[in-house]
């Protein structure tokens, strides 16, 4: 590790489990395996093995969360957040990353090979849930030899998945921090994610997720990506960042980019198809759709939870606004969690949870510091 | 504002207010500050008393002190922030010093003895002799040491004498099970409706 708070190069690792006969059974009934999981770490696991702290990545995310690999240009997508004394900081705590299934960056997907016929599984590949996803991550936790995590954590989707990790195995958590998430998709949510996967499977070059020979659509995942980038962004960042600046100065007079909001959002497109799979992108906006911890099922009635809570949303963020964090922090009252909410005022929107470092630092430390510590060693507040 | 207030307050360290509510509080009990600030009180309360302790605040600055202190707070405005809590969550639900910037506060007190048994109230006296005299000599709103706010930037929506508190509690049927009044640095009980800045009230059904 250098000094310069970064945990330097960085080597994704594999796992493989639930071989044939031992296939994962999934949420729907079907079965998934042989199943490959793509996971760093950065830290060290300490020898009662309890500063393990589970990260996990929103929709086009993947397992390198920090430091760079191997010939990469830019470092992982939560390097602002992990390393030494950052807010997951490396020197104390022991952060694993892992891709989730479904996903195409080294775990098994839609695009990995069906052990059945040789072949790409495209649609064969069986739809998948969030509860899958911490299922798989659970064999991962378990092959780490962790009984229990420090924290699990993650914004967006991440911070789904830390939630389901509470529903399903709370007595294995000991705190939680979901930013910028949802106890479930609104239909206004489900709604962008429909024209997402439409778009994709609108472009003739889908064929029915076939296309691993002859090419990914990459026209309906281009677009299908820039409506998400629309959502991440707030009325105000986008203003600031591109305002009705012209990429030319003046009017083109015909449908090419004149506009620089035009320009980024198509240069974000295209770049995405360069490095996400579209069926990925179907079976994972899918997942995030069936997604529902409403209703009492974050925390079964009777059980109390030895889980500490701390939930994050962003002012600006209108695509999981902040009354969906409010959701969360009613049950966590209703069920007498030890919990504490922040809405952090910032102007990015969704993207936030990405780019907020300072305020997100100053809470996650310490939240983190109590739960690993207790009271006592508070910095500047001991006894 | 007031929370800046708040803040300003909690850096004088022992504040005499803080440490009225310490002895009232029994140790390992269930606690709730509503409009709790930068924590100092629940601090003190889970530090010295073993207390369970919750709070809500309105200020993200104030809650970023709370968390900084390892307490448990929830970003929010009181009067929204209730309805969610079982009947009787907690031992005490502590009110000090944000009553007075509470527009319902019948309903609030209602909330309160609905998810608390008791609550600690604690707020600035209105008919404080000074003040009175401000407003009877120098026909001016009284500024005093524990109502410190010109007109036109007060936090406060509610402005009360300790004999119109007990009047209210009477009207609501409440019992105040404890009184306390406070002068700058110590107890008043002399005429505390004249010469004491500060009253704290344990209030119960």
């Amino acid at each position: 590790m250098d000094k310069a708070g970064n945990v330097g190069v960085v080597k994704t690792q594999f796992y493989t489990f639930a071989e044939s006969p031992d296939e994962l059974i999934l949420e729907s009934d079907r079965t998934l395996g042989p199943i490959t999981l793509a996971y760093e770490t950065y830290g060290v696991l300490n020898r009662d093995r309890t500063n393990a702290i589970l990260v996990a990545h929103a929709l086009s995310g993947d397992a390198h969360a920090a430091g760079m690999g191997e010939g990469d240009a830019a470092p992982g997508w939560w390097d602002a957040m992990i390393g030494p004394g950052k807010a997951f900081d490396t020197d104390r705590y022991f952060v694993i990353c892992s891709n989730v299934i479904g996903g195409c960056k080294g775990s098994t997907g839609p695009s990995s090979l069906n052990p059945k016929t040789g072949k790409p599984y495209g649609l064969d590949f069986p739809v998948i849930t969030i509860a899958d996803m911490v299922e798989a991550q659970r064999h991962l936790v378990d092959h780490l030899g962790i009984e229990k995590l420090l924290c699990v954590t993650g914004g967006s989707m991440g911070g789904m998945q830390a939630l389901q990790w509470v529903a399903s195995y709370g007595e294995r958590v000991r705190s939680t921090i979901p930013i910028a998430a949802a106890l479930k998709h609104s239909p206004q949510q489900i709604a962008f994610d429909e024209v997402v996967r439409l778009s994709i499977m609108a472009d003739p070059a889908w064929r029915q997720g076939e296309y691993y020979e002859s090419g990914q659509p990459e026209k309906g995942l281009a677009v299908a990506r820039m409506i998400g980038h629309i959502t991440f962004m707030s009325e105000t960042s986008m203003e600031e960042k591109f305002s009705r600046r012209l990429k030319k100065g003046q009017y083109n007079f015909d449908f090419a980019a004149d506009f620089e909001v035009e320009g980024y959002l198509r240069n974000r497109g295209d770049n995405f198809v360069r490095r996400f799979d579209a069926n990925s992108y179907l079976y994972i906006t899918k997942a995030m759709d069936y997604f529902d911890l409403s209703g009492g099922r974050l925390i079964p009635n009777g059980r109390t939870l030895p889980t500490r809570f701390l939930v994050i949303s962003f002012k600006s963020d209108w695509l999981y606004p902040s009354h969906q964090s409010q959701e969360i922090v009613r049950e966590l009252k209703m069920k007498q969690a030890d919990a504490t909410y922040c809405e952090l005022p910032s102007t990015y929107g969704h993207d936030a949870f990405l780019l907020e470092v300072e305020e997100q630092t100053t809470l996650i430390k310490h939240f983190l510091d109590k739960t690993f510590n207790g009271y006592l060693v508070a910095d500047g507040y001991g006894v | 504002m007031a929370t800046l207030w708040r803040m300003a307050m909690a850096s004088n360290g022992n504040r005499l207010d803080h440490q009225i509510i310490h002895r009232i509080v029994e140790r390992g009990a269930r606690v709730l500050d509503l409009g709790c600030g930068t924590g100092d009180l629940l601090y003190l309360l889970a530090r010295e008393k073993g207390a369970q302790v919750q709070g809500i605040e309105v200020n993200d600055l104030a809650i970023y002190e709370c968390v900084k202190k390892g307490l448990s707070v929830f970003h929010g405005d009181i009067e929204s922030g209730l309805a969610e809590y079982p009947d009787q969550s907690f031992d005490y639900v502590i009110l000090n010093q944000s009553m007075q910037e509470v527009k319902k506060v019948g309903w609030l007190f209602e909330e309160a003895l609905r998810i608390g048994s008791k609550i600690i109230v604690g707020f600035p006296n209105f008919a404080f002799f000074q003040a009175r005299a401000m407003l009877l000599f120098r026909g001016k709103a009284p500024i005093t040491s524990s109502l410190p706010f010109r007109w036109y930037d007060t936090p406060n929506v509610r402005f009360l004498s300790f004999s119109d508190f007990k009047d209210f509690c009477r009207e609501k049927q409440l019992k105040i099970v404890e009184a306390h009044y406070l002068g700058k640095k110590r107890s008043i009980h002399f005429w505390p409706n004249l010469f004491a800045l500060n009253g704290i009230f344990v209030v119960a059904k």
